[in-house]
């Protein structure tokens, strides 16, 4: 109700600015009856609320206020639907620049159109590295509308999962005293997952002292990203005698693998991406059974990457009751959008998008510095993210935790982020490898 | 491997075959192609978490939920598809209006979000070395019992008879007294049972969200055209055969098993190539 009344409140204000022309349309793109596309909308609000009630965009002593226009790419199907509905909230809703995306294969598309109209997007949800790379760097006039807000660009997503698999195969040797870990990879068949894919695969196998994991790579499964059971796929990781399975979901087969394998008690430890689980309602979803998933993710209970993140988080449950996914991160991007306009002091396009190209922002994520790409950096002192295992009923932050991005240049250079805890094997799996 | 093959491929054959029976019933005797067969099985896997996540207990939400199901099938028979039955195209039409309809309005009171219905039976038991889900051997005795049921009824009852007489020649049957309407609208309702119990039975076990129906749905008409057009017999081993090609296409192509329903879906052409009526398509050719 209260989520409810500010919306027709804010709505309300903005319908009287946008008759005196003093309106900042943002469309905001997501598939909005899932979980994700729900997420784009409520950072976006709260952001958008929020700004307005500080009193909105000043540029060249005109005051404007942001109004929302919901676009619903629908992009979870595969169809023209996210095209016609970019193309509707340019054309017909006459938005002044769009933030969201989810589906890399819906984004292409909509990213296309948003070129063809000059329209500035700001990504927030897709990773995949070539919505940017071989287009920004390539054809910088056509493309230098697209930003990158979150996540991290695939590559360096890979390389934070890497980093939770690493850890987890170290715990393995640690406490289990299993020196090679057999590694299985399930992944769905989504364009973004192929490469995470192929480089787990090699790494899998390579020594530690060559930068791989040390381990052994026992298969790679790659279900539907629509599949409605995986049991199939997890005898035949627990066939191949595999000790972890690093997972690639960004869907809701995601909450289908984590059902069936809490379920079953396979005794594999499961860790990568998994955004399902970076959600307040995973134990639900998998009915209890998702407990001691492992995924890379933005925001964890009790985590400040930033100054700016437990106020975010904190007003997010309140409004809305649960944690926020980092398809969220409209949120950051509205700021960040708010802030290139004020230091460009102006609504015009070439203005604000050299002025996006110049941010540097403390968002909720880490500090966002774009690159040539107009992706944000990866790294310490900018954006990492975060591993996240559900423990206790709650996600719970595990890395960075005692991490050295660079032990060999800088040994004395340890990360540890501020109420992370140690990684955790699930009991079942413990019990089944444990003297084996 | 081959166990696993066998174990997994059991609990997907008696799903498939549920729903391929309760289709291959409806087309046998009233000749309709209801394509909202499936969405009827996904609407079940919503009942039963309506009914068991408000309280009314697993018992009485399986009877509600059946009940309902089976009620409104009717009510869609008599409604959309008895009006217009005799023209095929148009009944292919009105059923899947009916199911995409069935999608929206699910999609409209459930939202878009997985939903997860608490297995009746948890835990798991080793079988020939394993692991199978508790709640997939109680998957398995459902559709174990609903076979053997339906099995009882056609054969050793009048009102299979009267089934089987008007699978077999409607015209006959009409001509021998048999009320071909009500037998085709009983079946309707029989086939839509089993469509019912089958959703049922996989809502611990599966996803429940809208689009669940479409994969099913493709199954179910290939299992019955794989075992030749309104042979019960037929449907009932495509099921099987389409099951087992399923799972053991994730176990002998793990990187392609998001290609297991294509290629159950080409074994099936395959299979029509040296048999083009289908496995038992020409024993209807025979009965006719």
């Amino acid at each position: 109700m209260k989520s409810l009344i500010c919306c027709l409140v804010s709505s309300v204000f903005a319908l009287g600015l946008s008759v005196s022309g003093q309106v900042i349309r943002i469309g905001v793109v997501g598939p909005m009856t899932f979980i994700q596309g729900i997420h784009h909308w409520r950072g976006a609000t709260l952001a958008a609320d929020e700004i307005n009630a500080a009193g909105g965009i000043t540029v060249g002593g005109t005051t404007y206020t942001i109004e929302l226009v919901r676009v619903d790419s629908n992009e979870m199907q595969p169809g023209p639907d996210a095209v016609s509905a970019v193309e509707r909230a340019i054309t017909a809703s006459k938005v002044d620049f769009l933030v969201g995306g989810f589906r890399t294969e819906a984004m292409l598309a909509m990213t296309e159109v948003a070129a063809d109209y000059k329209k500035i997007f700001l990504i927030a949800g897709a990773a995949d590295d070539g919505l940017l790379k071989g287009r920004v760097d390539k054809n910088y006039n056509r493309y230098k509308y697209l930003f990158r807000i979150t996540p991290v660009r695939s590559t360096y997503l890979a390389q934070v999962s890497f980093i939770l698999l690493r850890d987890v195969v170290e715990t393995f040797r640690r406490e289990l005293g299993i020196s090679q870990p057999k590694i299985a990879i399930v992944a769905e068949q989504a364009a973004w997952a192929n490469m995470i894919v192929t480089l787990v695969a090699l790494q899998a196998g390579t020594p530690v002292d060559k930068g791989g994991f040390g381990g052994q790579h026992v298969g790679t499964w790659r279900p539907s990203a629509l599949a409605t059971s995986v049991a199939a796929e997890l005898t035949a990781v627990e066939r191949a005698g595999a000790h972890i399975v690093f997972t690639v979901f960004s869907g809701p087969v995601g909450v289908v693998f984590g059902r069936d394998w809490g379920r079953l008690q396979v005794p594999v430890a499961a860790v990568g991406i998994n955004v399902e689980a970076q959600a307040q309602g995973w134990l639900d979803a998998t009915g209890g059974f998702g407990a001691y998933t492992a995924t890379a993710g933005i925001y964890a209970t009790g985590v400040a990457v930033t100054e700016a993140t437990l106020p975010f988080i904190e007003k997010f449950q309140a409004e809305f009751g649960e944690l926020p996914l980092f398809t969220a991160g409209t949120y950051d991007a509205l700021y960040i959008l708010a802030d290139a306009i004020r230091r460009a002091g102006s609504l015009q396009t070439d203005a604000v998008i050299s002025a996006l190209e110049t941010t540097d922002y403390v968002s909720t994520l880490g500090r966002i510095v774009f690159d040539e790409l107009h992706d944000p950096i990866w790294g310490p002192d900018y954006i990492t993210g975060l591993g996240v295992q559900w423990q206790d009923g709650a996600p719970k932050a595990f890395w960075p935790r005692e991490w050295q991005p660079d032990p060999a240049k800088l040994p004395d250079l340890v990360i540890s982020t501020p109420g992370t805890v140690p990684y955790v094997i699930p009991p079942w799996v413990k019990d089944h490898w444990q003297g084996k | 491997m081959v166990a696993s093959i066998l174990v997994n491929g059991l609990v997907y054959s008696g799903v498939y075959a549920m729903l391929a029976l309760g289709f291959g019933l409806v087309f046998g005797v009233g000749r309709v192609l209801n394509l909202a067969h499936t969405a009827f099985y996904m609407v079940a896997a919503y009942g039963i978490f309506y009914f068991a996540s408000t309280g009314f207990g697993m018992p009485l939400a399986v009877v509600l939920t059946t009940l309902g199901i089976v009620a409104a099938g009717i009510a869609v028979y008599k409604l959309f598809i008895e009006p217009v039955r005799e023209m095929e195209a148009t009944v292919l039409i009105a059923t899947l209006a009916v199911a995409v309809l069935l999608q929206e309005l699910v999609l409209v009171f459930f939202g878009n979000e997985p939903r997860h219905v608490p297995p009746a039976l948890s835990g798991f038991t080793q079988v020939v070395g394993v692991r199978v889900g508790n709640q997939e051997m109680v998957t398995l005795v459902v559709a174990a019992l609903s076979l053997i049921g339906a099995w009882f009824l056609l054969s050793r009852t009048k009102l299979g008879l009267a089934i089987r007489a008007a699978a077999q020649d409607r015209e006959v049957a009409n001509l021998m007294g048999i009320n071909v309407n009500q037998v085709t609208a009983i079946v309707m309702g029989l086939g839509l049972l089993l469509a019912a119990l089958a959703g049922i039975a996989v809502a611990p076990l599966f996803t429940v969200e809208p689009g669940m129906w479409m994969n099913p749905l493709v199954i179910v008409l290939a299992a019955v055209v794989l075992g030749g057009l309104g042979s019960l017999k037929g449907s009932l081993i495509g099921a099987v055969i389409l099951a087992f090609a399923e799972v053991s296409v994730v176990f002998l192509v793990p990187g392609g098993s998001y290609l297991r329903t294509a290629i159950a879906l080409l074994i099936m052409v395959c299979v029509f190539f040296i048999r083009p009526e289908g496995l038992f398509g020409s024993s209807i050719a025979e009965e006719r």
